[in-house]
């Protein structure tokens, strides 16, 4: 009997993300320094690394909220072609709001607080040119709910809401358009051990049910061994060591990984 | 030749109040505003005797197109009788000398706060509306420098997130007045605080329509002839105020907007709010011999 063994999806498919020697500096800091970094459709890119390693700049360049210095940054997607640094504000803006969901540390950054969450998710694909009321309502609460968030609360702002209910707010408001890419900047810091294990376990059930294309940041090593596929390790603005999350974990290389991981055991 | 021969003589005060200068700077930003349906033209707002706050942009656009021929009429929420209307018209009569109306018809230049007169206004007429807050997205973007942009990229979203928000917590549109309107389908513009009941007026109005905020030092413009639409949701259609079937308790007319009058024991009586039709309805009770001109809205509906 003849056994055909699939080779992994990751293998089959071109990159959907790629960023080649991504440079920024503020001032005389050098807060990112030629990082190029590929991510394939449906896997999870975890990066981690110390307070002021570069891995949230380099996040909002993805995100086309900064723009680098130096390098590029395409996307295999059928409406854009060429360096994304290069488009102007509309088209980066329409972009991010159709394509690229994004989940911030500080909720304040991403959400209107005193907006009801549902408005919130809403205001996703009102920008996205959605017009009417019925398919808002819905849409929204569709999205609240495939993030866990309590139905009977659709309608409190945020500023009422607890932090890892704030996050899922967060989260349907960035699934809502189901996204080609989603961003998670330290999506977890700040909330306690039950809430953040809650919160991963609705990441995680999102990326098996949806193949959501990742890149997650967070200096939590116990958040990237949970949900990456695939670790970075940044330090100073560059990236010191790249492998499988397994591989890092196990075996890591570079002393900085080694460090971290044994601080974290 | 000595100075004198070559100045003019002098004068207590220029015509209009106004210098000349400042009336051809308000002119240009007027032709702009014009030509650019609903965007905000910046001007610098001058002195005028009276409050930011009061009028002053509508007052300077009226001192502006102002001549000693202009018929002006002046209106204070549906009133020409109130303190803020009767000081404005006065001081425009004085300093130009232009004849007052109290009637639309008769009107050349209508300078107006919170209402458009129920009468149709026609080609040869000018609306000037005072405007508090120009700026349509200031509920939604506190930052002018981002509102500026969004207006040029035209990303008015948000604007219909407010108008979810109000749906979500009341049930309805709760906007009453500022009701912003997308003008000529390109600029997102608040049209003054004019009820719900004004907005259709301008839309495809024969006459221009001037506003003009002298605190924000705003000037934007509806030409003639110019699509006025407010925004609304394609499932939720726009509702003007329920003012259809009330009658004005004092001339028995019906279907304009009304003026609410709450009684002693807890009911509410109505008369209308434009206050020149409402003598003229209780003239024509009264069986004075009156001329109506055509209205916009007709038995309570816009026609």
């Amino acid at each position: 009997m003849a056994i055909t063994i699939e080779a992994p999806r990751l293998v089959k498919a071109a990159p959907l993300l790629k960023a080649q020697n991504v440079s920024k500096t503020y001032g005389h800091v050098q807060a990112v320094k030629n990082v190029s970094s590929e991510v394939f459709p449906g896997e999870v890119l975890g990066i981690v690394g110390e307070s002021g390693s570069g891995k949230s700049t380099f996040l909002r360049m993805l995100n086309l909220e900064e723009t680098p210095d130096s390098g590029s940054y395409t996307l295999d997607l059928p409406e854009v072609d060429g360096n994304l640094f290069d488009l102007d504000r509309f088209a980066r803006r329409m972009l991010c709001a159709k394509r690229i969901g994004i989940v911030y540390q500080n909720p304040h950054l991403g959400l209107l607080m005193k907006h009801s969450s549902s408005g919130n998710v809403a205001e996703r694909l009102l920008v996205a040119g959605e017009r009417r009321f019925s398919v808002l309502r819905e849409k929204a609460q569709e999205a609240l709910e495939a993030s866990e968030f309590p139905v009977d609360r659709l309608d409190a702002p945020p500023i009422e809401l607890s932090g890892g209910m704030q996050q899922r707010v967060q989260l349907a408001k960035a699934i809502a358009l189901e996204p080609a890419l989603l961003l998670l900047d330290e999506p977890t810091t700040g909330l306690d051990v039950s809430v953040q294990a809650l919160v991963l376990d609705t990441l995680k059930r999102l990326q098996q049910e949806r193949k959501i294309t990742m890149v997650i940041v967070s200096h939590d090593l116990g958040v990237i061994r949970t949900l990456a596929d695939r670790v970075m390790v940044m330090r100073r603005g560059e990236v010191v060591e790249a492998g499988l999350a397994d591989q890092i974990f196990q075996d890591p290389q570079h002393a900085y990984t080694q460090q971290l991981v044994h601080a974290k055991l | 030749m000595s100075l004198s021969t070559l100045t003019k003589d002098w004068e207590p005060m220029s015509y209009g109040f106004l210098d000349p200068s400042a009336k051809r700077e308000i002119r240009r930003k007027m032709l702009k505003a014009v030509a650019v349906p609903g965007c905000q033209m910046p001007y610098a707002s001058r002195e005028v005797p009276m409050a930011r706050g009061w009028g002053t942009g509508g007052l300077q656009v009226s001192l502006t197109l102002i001549n000693p021929e202009t018929t002006v009429k002046v209106i204070d929420q549906g009133a020409d009788d109130s303190v803020n209307a009767a000081s404005i018209r006065r001081f425009l009569a004085r300093v130009s000398g232009a004849p007052t109306t109290l009637d639309t018809l008769d009107a050349d230049l209508i300078q107006s706060r919170h209402r458009i007169p129920e009468e149709k206004l026609r080609e040869d007429q000018v609306l000037v509306l005072q405007v508090p807050n120009p700026e349509p997205l200031r509920p939604v973007q506190p930052n002018m420098s981002i509102a500026r942009q969004m207006h040029a990229d035209a990303d008015y979203g948000r604007m219909w997130l407010q108008l979810y928000e109000q749906i979500v917590r009341s049930g309805r549109v709760m906007q009453g007045a500022s009701y912003p309107s997308m003008v000529n389908g390109r600029h997102v513009m608040t049209p003054s605080p004019i009820p719900r009941w004004d907005v259709p007026k301008l839309h495809m109005a024969k006459h221009l329509t001037i506003l003009s905020a002298g605190r924000e030092k705003r000037i934007h413009a509806v030409p003639p002839f110019t699509r006025v639409e407010p925004l609304v949701f394609d499932d939720v259609p726009y509702k003007v105020e329920e003012h259809g079937d009330l009658t004005c308790v004092r001339s028995g007319a019906k279907g304009f907007f009304m003026n609410e009058i709450p009684q002693g024991d807890g009911s509410s009586t109505y008369e209308i709010s434009d206050s020149e039709f409402g003598v003229k309805s209780i003239k024509q009770t009264e069986g004075t011999d009156t001329i109506f001109g055509e209205t916009w809205y007709k038995n309570g509906e816009m026609s």
